[in-house]
């Protein structure tokens, strides 16, 4: 957990209201683990704007947001060159069980940690397998960018690329021995329910809460477990099958 | 530059304390910086029994704001002085404001014994103004009556002493300030937040799911400062100030108003280092402003 100035080095829209935002940042040690969050301070908002991390080189980090309001509409205005403040490495991340062939479930700005993770897996010699589901063609992204690292099905729900359907109507066909999932919750919910089962903390979900901190002082984002209360932006994003309990 | 205030007979090395509910119990920010040069702080408000607080959506945002409806989620009174405490007292060193509330009468007399037993604790700081619990909290804090019952009999059983925490909810703060001060309150701390909403305009509903949240950060801190203001002109006994502090201009405009010490509470979530920035950026203030003495300035822009 390090709170630091970046430097704007790219803000590109790759799909319709999405956008890749790189950052840099010379002579800082960092660490970072997939599944992680940075706590963004956007000109102009009192609180700061929890983005997952999607990439990290130790020199550039890569963020993916999309346009859902007033913050992320002015995260989309910063220009290269200019500064942003990031409370980074927050959250627990993924924990990389062993596993042969884990499957990714990413839906929509659902994907970016997953591609973080990925190549992790990729590097520690696991064949892991994506699916990626957005709305419809226009909202994809990233799918390129998987294929390198993996194999990888992309869903769209209106059919107007890939396969038709939602991330779960994948699964059945795809033999897996470790589930790592981020989207919206309706789609947790459903992996959940139709995920077969596997060992205990081989199914990790990564959850969303509005926040205030980001870093577990001000408990606005806690949520009831099978293990006790949690709070989602410190002992989460990510819980294991096991202890959820949904509301 | 002497930045050293005394409350109460309790001596704090500076007049920097972070709120209740914006620095939990102070671990967390540990990861940020050494919280022993902090004047003290105020711990999460706590219940004599363990609390999950209120449903998700708890916060929302506003222009130079939050809302909070945290709804007290606290681990309860036993587990803070079983396990809280005794983690804290390795890395902190000062005295501990202990910030306790409760829906009944033996509730905060039961805290207050039990937490004014603890060495670590320098002042308990009685919230009654907690906008965010049904039943409980803000309701004996909005009238002078039973303001001054609770304050009086937690006063019975204190070891410690005894602030009591105001809400601005309230039609004359002055009013309810003396009440707890006739009722033998030692101090007090205002503000608590201020009650507000926001709704979500694609949903047609409110963001929090408890509908009104309590509204703190920059946006109140001119309300805060008039509130002291005219408190610190109604009752003799000490004031910690707050709401919206966010820098060391602030904190001495704080005390200008009448505070004898200072809390900072939202700004500590959105820059875990403020309070430490605070600290450190003080005396270059002071100097420019030519105080030589925080303890000077207390109630200086009353004349
Ligand atoms: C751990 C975590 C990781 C996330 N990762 C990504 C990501 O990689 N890419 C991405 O596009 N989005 C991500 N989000 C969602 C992102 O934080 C919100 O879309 C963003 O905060 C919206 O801000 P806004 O000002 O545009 O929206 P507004 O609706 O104007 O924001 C108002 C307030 O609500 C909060 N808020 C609104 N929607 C959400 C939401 N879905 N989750 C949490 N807070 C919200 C805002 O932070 C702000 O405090 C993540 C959220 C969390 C909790
Ligand atoms: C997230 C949050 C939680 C809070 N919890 C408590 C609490 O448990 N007890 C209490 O007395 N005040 C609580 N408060 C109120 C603050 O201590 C403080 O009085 C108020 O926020 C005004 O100060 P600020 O504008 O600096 O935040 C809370 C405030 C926030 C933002
Ligand atoms: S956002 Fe503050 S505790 Fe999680």
């Amino acid at each position: 957990m390090q709170i630091t100035d970046f430097a704007v080095v790219k803000n590109e829209q790759i799909a319709r209201d999405v956008f890749e935002l790189q950052l840099s940042i010379v002579n800082y040690q960092l660490s970072i683990a997939p599944g992680q969050f940075v706590n963004l301070q956007i000109d102009g908002f009192y609180l700061r704007r929890p983005i997952s991390i999607c990439g990290w080189d130790g020199e550039t980090l890569t963020l993916i947001y999309k346009i859902v309001g007033q913050g992320t509409a002015r995260l989309a205005q910063y220009e290269a060159g200019e500064t942003i403040n990031a409370l980074v490495g927050l959250g627990n991340g993924y924990t990389p069980v062993q596993a042969e062939r884990p499957l990714l479930l990413g839906g929509g700005v659902g994907v970016p940690p997953l591609y973080y993770l990925a190549k992790e897996l990729a590097k520690a010699g696991q064949k892991p397998i994506a699916v990626l589901g957005f709305k419809c063609a226009d909202e994809s992204f990233y799918e390129d960018h998987f294929r390198a690292l993996c194999e990888t099905v992309v869903m769209t729900e209106d059919g107007s690329h890939g396969q038709e359907g939602f991330v779960t109507h994948a699964m059945p066909g795809i033999n897996y021995d470790a589930i790592y999932a981020c989207g919206p919750e309706a789609m947790l919910r459903a992996i959940y329910e139709q995920a077969k089962e596997l060992p205990p903390g081989h199914t990790q979900l990564s959850f969303e809460r509005r926040m205030g901190c980001g870093f577990g002082a001000c408990m606005v984002c806690s949520c009831k477990t099978v293990t006790g209360y949690k709070r989602i932006c410190k002992e989460g994003p990510v819980l294991t099958k096991e202890e959820i309990i949904w509301t | 530059m002497d930045l050293s205030v005394t409350l109460s007979g309790v001596k704090l090395q500076n007049p920097v304390i972070p709120a209740s509910g914006c620095f939990g119990y102070g671990q967390e920010f540990r990861a940020f910086y050494d919280i022993d040069m902090l004047g003290s702080f105020s711990c999460k408000g706590t219940t004599l029994e363990p609390r999950f607080g209120n449903e998700l959506p708890r916060v929302a945002e506003c222009a130079s704001g939050m809302l909070n409806a945290v709804g007290l989620q606290n681990p309860g009174i036993h587990a803070v002085i079983a396990e809280e405490l005794p983690r804290l007292k390795e890395h902190f060193h000062q005295p501990l404001i202990a910030n306790i509330s409760g829906f009944a009468l033996e509730e905060y007399t039961q805290c207050c014994e039990m937490i004014s037993q603890c060495e670590q604790v320098g002042i308990i700081e009685l919230n009654i103004s907690c906008p965010n619990v049904h039943g409980g909290g803000m309701a004996f804090g909005v009238c002078p009556k039973s303001a001054a019952e609770v304050t009086a009999a937690c006063k019975k059983v204190s070891a410690k002493p005894l602030y009591v925490k105001l809400s601005p909810n309230v039609t004359d703060i002055c009013e309810i300030a003396r009440a707890c001060e006739a009722a033998g309150a030692d101090g007090l701390s205002l503000i608590n937040t201020l009650l507000g909403m926001r709704i979500d305009l694609k949903a047609r509903k409110p963001v929090l799911a408890n509908k009104f949240g309590g509204l703190s950060g920059p946006a109140i801190f001119p309300v805060a400062l008039r509130m002291v203001y005219q408190v610190f002109g109604a009752v003799k006994i000490p004031i910690m100030g707050m709401g919206g502090v966010s820098n060391a201009r602030d904190v001495i405009e704080m005390m200008l108003a009448g505070a004898g010490a200072v809390q900072v509470g939202a700004a500590n979530l959105v820059n875990p280092y403020v309070c430490k920035e605070i600290i450190e950026e003080l005396p270059a203030v002071m100097q420019q402003l030519d105080i030589t003495s925080l303890k000077d300035i207390i109630g200086g822009a009353h004349t």
